[in-house]
């Protein structure tokens, strides 16, 4: 009997891309207070690879479940996932984080969270996006497959699910160019920019996603401890740029490179 | 359903960690967001927030790329209509029929971000919304709207509304278009005279067309496919703004239409003034998009443009006092538009309330962009500039569906007492 994919994307409620960041007064965390938030456009990606898989085959996708942990601002952005298409949402509620204070979860925290959560839901695949546009720390899901002790695909840009099989094959965008990689289920996969572009979300969805089911549990419930491991000393700009100068000739150019410790 | 989201995300993603400091001009930062000046998501609903960020993400991953060319060359793409209809924008407060039953909030905000990229896209919109699905769910039968309103909410028919005509604007009362029974067949009527100005006529498979039979304003729906020879909707071209729409005549020689096509309901101006309060109300939203999208444009403008010892345009205080009125009257506009359409919702609005909100938002509009083109110097000309298309537009939005003055008068009737009309 083939496989049905139990689907878990975990999603990050994020800085909207469009926003310029900035350095709190206090200089030790980004500004969030009245900052537009959203979706992490990795995890729209994730959603989307999900519901692709749904659509490309019937009865392959048994279930599509969020998964977002934070404060109860992410609601917002868990019922935008839902009128994507996921069936249903859970938050990890961890109120010690909201906007003003800038806390973020750390990404062992997270997959930490995540490895209870997944096992919990029978999950044998989980989909997710590559890295945040805050952090860009690009650990979460290689570490999550290591606590799973899953197989991991990351930077995919094309899925393909044996349905007989159950064997998933993965191109994975690498330096070099294309990797194409295959696992049996289950799996970790995280989602890279040109895994597909997600939809435009409808209103008839966004009506039927206030229907769908959102849980909410704790930190203690999965009995994961989120304490942070790490203490951020400073946060400040990018350096400005300085002028550069003008070599004259190549000899000259040479020199200055030389100088600079370049060549 | 393509999106151009992806280049729109690479773009961002590139220029997204550009750190404030880099531009020596800049020394101050505050938690004041000028893009949500007074926390409009505070007065919306959960339903109303998501619909209004899925109306953006839409218009400016999928309109605006289109609109430089559609305004340049005065076509429209066909398929917006079925685009819109797809993602559920078309007739949305509408109960039934595919439609969503959502609140008249969210319509506006979803007229905001459709005029945000152009004003006509948005009366093309408004026309099939307010204009003609709207009367079909207020004045039609069951058969009519179960015969049109599911394709119109799909945009797979589109309409237009054929009120105003050559000689008759602001004084519809007078229209010369007759409706008169066919002399031998029974249950037809016959349809002449003609209508201007009509948003989607050239390309309207079904045509609301308000006419006086026996002296009595009565609603028709036309349907192209068995008007027959003496229907002919030819496109005015050549228009100084709401290029990216269609605008065309409505021709009628003894047009036949069956009775089944008559609106029952309703007679007299009632019926198209009815559906112009609901238009009106979406525009008096839609105009501070406009608004919205050419003061960001001219911050954009002002903060790259150099002039004098390096200084950008932001600079300089004649400058900045544009931003600001700009942005006090779309704080203001805002907050008018919410409470009317809360109004609207528990029953409670009044036609002045509406027509209000139109004139005022209209006006600041219209004044504001044309102030903020100034910003611009010479490149206004350019139409990749975008600043003249918004403001050549917004003087059609502040003329049509009541023109500034007429709703003064009716204002100024409503306080007095006193017809000032005529």
């Amino acid at each position: 009997m083939p496989p049905r994919l139990n689907i878990v994307v975990p999603i990050k409620r994020v800085i909207d891309f469009a926003i310029k960041p900035r350095i709190s007064a206090a200089k030790n965390a980004i500004e969030t207070n009245g900052v537009k938030f959203s979706m992490n456009p990795f995890c729209e990606i994730a959603i989307e690879e999900a519901v692709r898989l749904r659509e490309s085959s019937k009865d392959l996708v048994e279930s599509i479940t969020l998964v977002s942990a934070g404060s109860a601002k992410i609601q917002d952005t868990l019922r935008a996932g839902l009128a994507l298409g996921a069936d249903k949402a859970t938050l990890i509620d961890i109120p010690a984080i909201d906007d003003s204070k800038s806390l973020e979860l750390e990404p062992l925290a997270v997959a930490k969270l995540l490895k209870a959560f997944v096992e919990k839901s029978n999950a044998n695949l989980v989909i997710m996006g590559k890295q945040a546009i805050d952090d860009d720390s690009n650990q979460t899901g290689q570490m999550l497959a290591g606590l799973l002790n899953w197989s991991q695909a990351t930077n995919a840009s094309k899925v393909t699910v044996d349905e007989a099989s159950g064997v998933v094959t993965v191109a994975r965008e690498v330096d070099g160019g294309t990797e194409t990689v295959s696992a049996p289920l289950p799996l970790v996969i995280t989602t890279d920019l040109r895994l597909n572009t997600p939809r435009y979300t409808k209103l008839q969805d966004i009506m039927k996603a206030k229907k769908k089911k959102t849980e909410k549990i704790t930190p203690e419930d999965l009995g994961v401890d989120v304490t942070s491991r790490l203490e951020i000393v400073s946060l400040s700009e990018p350096p400005k740029r300085t002028g550069g100068g003008k070599a004259d000739s190549v000899d000259a150019l040479i020199g200055k490179l030389k100088g600079v410790g370049a060549i | 359903m393509s999106a151009s989201f992806r280049p729109l995300l690479r773009h961002v993603l590139a220029k997204r960690c550009t750190p404030l400091s880099t531009n020596p001009s800049v020394r101050y930062a505050s938690s004041f967001q000028w893009q949500d000046p007074v926390l409009l998501d505070t007065l919306l609903t959960d339903e109303e927030r998501a619909i209004s960020d899925a109306a953006r993400r839409y218009c400016q991953g999928s309109l605006m790329p289109r609109v430089l060319e559609g305004y340049r060359d005065e076509t429209f793409d066909k398929n917006i209509m079925l685009e819109l209809g797809e993602l559920g924008f078309l007739g949305p407060t509408i109960e039934g029929y595919g439609c969503s039953a959502v609140s008249s909030v969210a319509y506006g905000l979803i007229a905001r971000e459709v005029e945000r990229v152009d004003s006509g896209y948005r009366s093309a919109m408004s026309v099939q919304s307010s204009l003609v699905m709207l009367p079909l769910e207020m004045f039609g039968n069951d058969e009519q709207r179960g015969r049109f309103l599911p394709d119109l909410a799909k945009g797979k028919i589109i309409g237009c509304f054929g009120l105003t005509e050559p000689n008759h604007g602001s004084d519809p009362g007078s229209m010369e278009t007759v409706a008169r029974p066919h002399p031998t067949k029974e249950g037809v009527y016959l349809l002449s005279g003609a209508k201007n100005w009509i948003t989607n006529s050239p390309i309207a498979d079904v045509l609301l067309v308000w006419a006086k039979l026996d002296g009595v304003i009565r609603g028709f729906l036309v349907e192209r496919s068995k008007a027959g020879p003496g229907l002919a909707t030819p496109q005015i071209k050549g228009k100084t703004a709401l290029r990216a729409s269609v605008t065309g005549m409505i021709n009628m020689d003894d047009v036949e239409v069956a009775k089944e096509n008559m609106l029952p309901d309703i007679q007299g101006l009632k019926g198209p003034f009815s559906c112009l309060n609901s238009a009106r109300y979406g525009i008096a939203w839609g105009t501070i998009g406009a608004l919205e999208g050419a003061l960001a444009l001219a911050r954009q403008y002002a903060l790259d443009r150099k002039q004098f010892k390096s200084n950008p345009l932001a600079k300089y205080q004649l400058i900045q006092k544009k931003l600001a009125d700009a942005l006090t009257d779309i704080s203001y506009g805002l907050l008018a538009c919410v409470q009317v359409g809360r109004l609207k919702d528990a029953g409670k609005v009044e036609p002045e309330m509406i027509g209000m909100i139109k004139r005022h938002n209209c006006d600041r509009a219209l004044e504001n962009t044309r102030k903020l083109m100034e910003i611009f110097g010479g490149n206004a000309t350019s139409d990749e500039y975008h600043i003249g298309r918004i403001a050549a537009n917004l003087f059609v939005v502040q003329t049509y569906e009541g023109q500034s003055d007429i709703h003064a008068l009716a204002l100024g009737r409503a306080i007095t007492g006193i017809n000032a009309f005529y």
